[in-house]
């Protein structure tokens, strides 16, 4: 069983990540996951949260706001709408997103209203687990 | 006969726009590079959402309950034109050839009996199709104050389609735009956005994947970003044609200046000898007749 599995991880304008690596932590919509090589084929969902990526050692942190993941045998993918590495998210691109996310909820229908909801509780929550307040 | 002061300045003048011209293909050489870079870079993210989005079209499509923006209103009486182009002149037939296209399409959709919308992306374009539409036309999206086109500027597009396609606006809608074959070539392209339509890419590798939410919950979340994905890869093209069209317009326009510079440089010192031999002919026989 091989050990090690390809992970990329890519963003509508540029690729951020490609390695081997031996685990990754996915802040899936339904709840957290970890993916090893040899992982049943999955497609989730993600929500703004941080990714976690094992691998040669060290360890990557990078700070998404959803997308989705895409998970067979010998490679996992993460498509993320924003991602940036966990070290540079600063207060302010937080504080951007979390506003971005409080009009959205305002805005939002009846029927939308719990998904908006969830999504700025999730990055007050992403924001919270890298120190950073909104 | 021009006179000779009149034949330089002419000269000088061609020579400033030569210099002009050649200045503009090198700054779009290398915004085509950046462009294709970024256009490049895109193409993973595209790829992969288009394979997700079509294994899942195709265990979705055909139930009832599958969403609008893949299985249409059911109606395709109105019809949302989205032309892109660009911001700025001199790029030869680029915009144009764009205008051409969408405005076959529309009339083409009005003669048989539909509805056309038209949103615009870009200034050149709008004044192009404002003569023959302007009463169809519903928005226009400003890009000019936009230094590096990013995918917030598509999600923002995206965002305000899908609004009105919510809003029951139009049934259809088809992006208009230059896809980038080389700096020489750019193929104006329609494409389809509203409803998706995806190629049948996952014909050699059916993995069955296990899906997380429902399918019908991820396709509900994932096909507006499909949208989002498709106008910005077709900003991103159309950026890469839009330099390209410039740097061969400009390329061929400094080559003409170049032309025309040796021609009235012949013009000249064809003059400035007749002007010589003509004095020369004056004091000859000025001396002659003494």
């Amino acid at each position: 069983m091989a050990d090690t599995m390809q992970f990329d991880l890519v963003s509508p304008e540029k690729s951020l990540a490609s390695l081997q690596v031996t685990e990754v932590h996915i802040p899936g919509t339904e709840g957290d996951l970890t993916a090893m090589a040899d992982h049943a084929p999955l497609i989730t969902t993600i929500r703004p949260g941080i990714l976690k990526v094992l691998g040669g050692g060290e360890t990557l942190e990078f700070a998404v706001t959803g997308g989705f993941a895409e998970v067979s045998a010998g490679a996992t993918s993460v498509l993320a709408e924003q991602a940036v590495p966990a070290s540079e998210m600063t207060q302010e691109l937080l504080a951007a997103l979390v506003t971005e996310a409080g009009e959205a909820r305002d805005s939002a229908t009846e029927s939308s209203r719990d998904t908006a909801d969830k999504r700025l509780n999730d990055l007050i929550a992403m924001g919270a687990q890298l120190g950073l307040s909104a | 006969m021009p006179n000779l002061k009149d034949l330089k300045n002419r000269i000088g003048s061609v020579k400033n726009t030569r210099k002009i011209t050649k200045a503009m293909q090198m700054v779009a050489a290398a915004k085509l590079r950046r462009a294709q870079e970024a256009a490049e870079a895109g193409r993973p993210y595209a790829d992969r959402m288009n394979a997700v989005l079509g294994g899942l079209a195709a265990s979705v499509g055909g139930s009832d309950s599958a969403p609008k923006l893949l299985s249409g209103t059911g109606a395709d009486q109105v019809h949302l034109l989205v032309v892109m182009t660009s911001e700025r002149g001199l790029c030869g037939g680029f915009n144009s050839t764009i205008v051409k296209l969408a405005r076959a399409h529309a009339q083409k959709l009005q003669a048989a009996g539909k509805t056309v919308k038209m949103l615009t992306v870009g200034k050149k374009g709008r004044e192009q199709l404002k003569r023959d539409f302007e009463s169809v036309m519903i928005d226009h999206v400003d890009l000019s104050e936009v230094k590096k086109l990013g995918y917030a500027n598509a999600h923002d597009i995206a965002k305000d389609v899908l609004s009105r396609f919510d809003g029951g606006e139009f049934d259809v809608a088809t992006i208009f735009y230059n896809r980038f074959q080389s700096v020489i070539s750019q193929i104006p392209t329609a494409s389809q956005i509203i409803p998706a339509s995806f190629e049948d890419a996952s014909g050699e590798e059916a993995t069955l994947y296990d899906y997380e939410p429902e399918e019908e919950a991820i396709l509900a979340d994932l096909l507006p970003r499909g949208v989002a994905t498709q106008i910005f890869a077709a900003l991103l093209e159309n950026g890469a044609s839009e330099q390209g069209a410039r740097m061969s317009a400009m390329d061929n326009a400094t080559r003409n200046a170049g032309d025309m510079i040796d021609k009235l440089t012949i013009q000249y010192n064809r003059s400035r000898q007749a002007v010589i031999t003509n004095e020369l002919i004056e004091i000859i026989s000025g001396a002659e007749a003494l």
